[in-house]
């Protein structure tokens, strides 16, 4: 019993060292991690591989702090302690400069750009065409509009987010950390009088290597190989969820073409980019244009339980659009191949929302495709659409204008349709040719673009409710875009002018996309489980290559929110609905939300929403099909890493490193020739009390 | 910092104890087995030590700096007691191993003096010293950073490899002087053997004034190697016999009569 209790105390005790054992070790002393730092990442198409790679055990630099582009001499030529990592103020962070850096990648280890809290005058790292070689214009279908010849759309781009660097570049944010940095060089780095500095100097180094090389098709051909039990995966296509939703619901399980049926589609982007990874906000790109629709939705759902139009109405939503059209394209291809619910001859007309929140004036643009338009059927058809626009903004501050005829379409899903059938289609643009957003797919183009401000004394519950003059303009585009949206899909004139957005609901969408997506709103439509996903900060609109974004999830719950009527199912029940008589899994899509905290309880509401709101895979047809090469659709991939961080620290010179392995080696000798001197005299050395009568020794 | 620093760090510490171990112990493997079964006693008095340490921590007060100072300098006096009392046990075990041995083995002499076992018992206490002195700063050697940047001295891994060369040497000597002071009975030589351990230790709460411990500890090991050397049976005339190369004549000599 002794023994066994004894045992006991022992297990114990190890089990509490182990818990309560901290070090204050060696690495403390000599390295800083840097916590709030952003990573370039590699992405792959079909031909090319862009953005930044390390070295396997990262890149060592001495930090220079660039002044002024002049001052690139000191790292590219001038400097005696090369590789330097460059730190960048965003000011410097220019294609000319990056360009000269990456021509003398030898001298440069790698690059850390500081983001501001205030945005510069323009900064657009995407290229100025937008997606040339995927859209609708081509050489066999207007090539005089191909390739920007007519209009360039991102005049301000300067195409950084599709080079390719062989050094790391991260992204630092204005904190303490980027300001212990800046100390660190000017306490050693700093070169008095023009002589070099004196060593320990303080270097920075960065992790970030991507495992994919070259382009698409070889990182997929080296995921196939199965040498072993955990093959390891290089890469994986970007791809996520297209949301979908309509005012009539469609049966999930009878896919393809539907006779006499008609639909028009309605449809916004959800996603966006920015030059380093995941960091990015897409306010004028692509949230301006969602929110319009999921308002438009929401202000067409009691006129059409009401007063049903002819045609039916379908909301779509497109992931990956930055990337090639990864959403159309995939349910273009669906519709092609009889994999949804309607085919392309189901499809009257496309009203696509571009970016529709920067008026430079008190105009918004129709955008429509000349080349189909030559067809008088469809042109007939454009005209109608064109005439239910305009004549839906009466009683409201702005007028809906055609651009030149003779200009093709902004980048836009519309494209994509445009491929398959001449449909008519109109996008609706805040630009009249090349676009008003100054940050186009940056990490700038977050709420201040969008002069999203309110009253400094406010709670975050207060800054929810408060109406803002954005939410305001926005609300009167949705209002627009629902009544056109119902006089084309043939409902009754007479119940048009009751159609209005609600400004309530803009204004607690764009906080909760652009300000912080953890509010009592959002936290209301969403499930339970899914409410983590939630933060104190805006959602990060990067397609990914999880499946599972945020923003996908946010408006297919909004969507359903905001469309669908709430039922008096249990949660068991709306888990299987089928049990029920008049509900049907297959017509819609039950979801149990949380529901708001009544004001004298602690427990939510929650409830059961039905809604015809599916979500659809949204991932390339060229990753369906093998074609890995494809011209025709997108081919986007990103790498895959093993982890990325950043550290800084002091190095020494190299003399005083090999002084030490010098002093070490002479050491070493020094006593291996001693002692095989004392051990072979070591009888003679220690004799003086040795014992006459013993010989051992 | 670099694998260079690495590489020299290491030479420098165990260089001695790497060149003592290679050409006096490694062809004797009763020797080993006596090395190794020294630094397992080391290891048993640093576990205690360490013990006693963590409780001690653990109840006490962690925001108060001085406390913590003082408990610091109590671990040091307390682990240098604990090292020399497992060193009076060691001696004491292998007392008692050497009488056994004699009588197992069919030889009518002792196959290793008690000499050899305090030279041996004390650098096996010398290489698991400096190996737990060494092996962590080693291995953030390794690394591209050296020590700095929030203002410490760039010397440390330098300094803590002659630190560690010093304890390695220091407790071979100290082995050969105890085992010779316990073997006749003079007490006062073990407190001395004691108290300049005391002595050295302490003197480590001078870093990073390296020179300041530095210096002072190689003089020790000076000293204590003197001493030690005079106690293994040496003596100035051997070494001068040794060093002008008369040593062949005076073997001859002293081999002639019986």
């Amino acid at each position: 019993m002794g023994l066994e209790s004894s045992k006991w105390a022992i297990i114990f005790l190890v089990c509490w060292l182990y818990k309560n054992v901290s070090c204050n070790s060696v690495e403390q002393k000599i390295y800083v991690e840097l916590n709030n730092t952003v990573p370039c990442v590699r992405l792959l198409n079909a031909t090319h591989q862009i953005g930044c790679q390390s070295s396997i055990s990262g890149d060592t630099g001495v930090i220079h702090v660039l002044e002024s582009e002049a001052d690139l001499e000191w790292p590219l030529s001038k400097g005696p302690n090369p590789p330097y990592m460059v730190l960048l103020e965003s000011s410097l962070f220019t294609r000319s400069i990056m360009m000269k850096m990456k021509n003398e990648s030898n001298r440069v280890a790698g690059v850390a750009v500081v983001v501001p809290n205030t945005s510069p005058p323009e900064f657009s790292p995407h290229t100025t065409c937008p997606n040339e070689n995927t859209g609708v214009y081509s050489d066999n279908y207007g090539p005089n509009l191909a390739h920007c010849n007519t209009t360039v759309w991102n005049p301000l781009g300067n195409g950084l987010s599709y080079e390719e660097f062989d050094f790391p570049v991260f992204s630092l944010k204005e904190d303490n950390e980027t300001e212990f940095i800046k100390q660190c060089y000017l306490d050693h780095n700093r070169a008095v009088n023009g002589s070099a500095p004196q060593y320990p100097l303080c270097a920075m180094q960065l992790f970030s290597h991507m495992h994919a090389v070259t382009n698409t098709p070889t990182c997929m051909r080296r995921n196939d190989i199965n040498f072993s039990i955990n093959p390891e995966m290089v890469c994986d296509p970007l791809g996520d969820y297209n949301v979908w939703g309509s005012i009539r619901p469609y049966n999930d399980t009878v896919l393809g073409h539907k006779e006499n049926e008609s639909v028009v589609i309605a449809a916004a982007r959800l996603d966006s980019r920015a030059f380093f990874w995941e960091v990015s906000t897409g306010a004028e790109g692509s949230i301006s244009g969602f929110v319009t629709l999921l308002a438009a939705a929401q202000a067409l759902r009691e006129v059409t339980h009401k007063a049903p139009p002819t045609r039916n109405i379908l909301f779509a939503f497109f992931q990956g659009e930055t990337f090639d059209y990864i959403g159309s394209s995939r349910m273009v291809y669906d519709m092609e191949n009889g994999k949804f619910v309607i085919d392309l001859d189901n499809v009257h007309s496309i009203l696509e929302i571009g970016q529709v929140a920067v008026h430079s004036g008190t105009n918004l643009f129709l955008h429509s495709d000349p080349v189909s338009r030559s067809n008088d059927t469809v042109n007939d058809e454009v005209e109608n659409f064109v005439k239910n626009l305009q004549s839906s903004t009466a009683g409201l501050s702005f007028l809906l204008v055609e651009p030149n005829v003779s200009q093709p379409l902004p980048p836009s899903s519309l494209q994509r349709f445009l491929r398959a059938q001449p449909i008519p289609g109109i996008v609706l643009a805040d630009h009249e040719s090349a676009f008003n957003n100054r940050y186009y797919e940056s990490f700038y183009d977050n709420a201040a673009n969008l002069n999203l401000t309110y009253p400094s004394d406010l709670s975050p519950e207060e800054q929810l409710e408060f109406v803002t003059e954005t939410a305001k303009s926005l609300t009167d585009v949705a209002t627009v875009v629902a009544r056109a949206l119902y006089k084309q899909a043939g409902g009754d004139d007479s119940q048009v002018n009751t159609i209005k957005a609600d400004p309530k609901i803009v204004t607690q969408m764009l906080y909760g996309f652009l300000v912080s997506s953890n509010n009592s709103w959002f936290q209301a439509v969403m499930a339970p489980e899914l409410k983590n996903i939630l933060k104190p900060s805006p959602p990060e609109y990067y397609v990914g290559v999880v499946m599972s974004s945020t923003p996908t999830r946010l408006v297919q719950y909004l969507l359903a929110n905001l469309t669908g009527a709430a039922t008096n199912l249990t949660q068991s029940q709306c888990q299987k609905p089928d049990e029920l008589p008049n509900e049907s899994r297959q017509m819609y899509s039950y979801l149990w939300v949380q529901g708001i905290v009544p004001p004298n309880s602690t427990q939510r509401d929650s409830f059961c929403v039905r809604a015809s709101v599916r979500l659809t895979k949204a991932v390339s047809p060229a990753f369906e099909l093998g074609e890995y090469a494809s011209k025709d659709y997108s081919t986007w991939t990103e790498s895959r890493w093993k982890f990325i961080k950043a550290r800084i620290f002091l190095v020494a010179s190299r003399d005083l490193e090999m002084l030490t392995l010098g002093v070490g080696v002479a050491v070493l000798f020094t006593s291996l020739l001693v002692t095989y001197f004392i051990s072979t005299k070591a009888d003679v050395l220690f004799s003086s009390t040795r014992e006459p009568a013993s010989a051992a020794y | 910092m670099t694998a260079s620093v690495f590489f020299g760090c290491t030479f420098i510490a165990f260089g001695p104890a790497i060149a003592l171990f290679l050409f006096t112990i490694a062809r004797d493997p009763l020797r080993v087995i006596f090395l190794i079964a020294g630094a397992f006693f080391w290891l048993c008095s640093l576990l205690l030590s360490s013990l006693v340490w963590f409780i001690t921590v653990q109840i006490s007060n962690k925001e108060s700096s001085s406390q913590q100072k003082g408990l610091l300098i109590f671990g040091v006096v307390l682990s240098v007691m604990l090292q020399e009392t497992f060193r009076f046990g060691y001696y004491k075990l292998l007392k008692k191993a050497n009488e056994g041995l004699l009588m197992l083995s069919a030889e009518e002499t002792m196959p290793i003096s008690i000499r050899q076992l305090a030279y041996v018992s004390g650098l096996g206490f010398g290489f698991m010293s400096g190996a737990f002195s060494m092996i962590n700063i080693l291995a953030d050697s390794v690394g591209p950073g050296t020590i700095g940047i929030h203002g410490d001295s760039q010397h440390f891994f330098l300094s803590s490899a002659f630190m560690t060369m010093a304890i390695v040497l220091l407790h071979m000597f100290w082995g050969v002087v105890f085992f010779d002071s316990c073997e006749k009975q003079h007490w006062w030589s073990l407190a001395v053997v004691v108290i300049s351990h005391l002595l050295v230790s302490c003197l480590t709460f001078q870093n990073p004034q390296y020179v300041g411990s530095l210096v002072p500890t190689y003089i020790i090991v000076f000293l204590v190697g003197l001493w030690a050397f005079f106690c293994a049976g040496g003596s100035l005339r051997n070494l001068k016999l040794c060093l002008t190369c008369k040593d062949k004549d005076f073997l001859l000599a002293n081999h002639r009569p019986r």
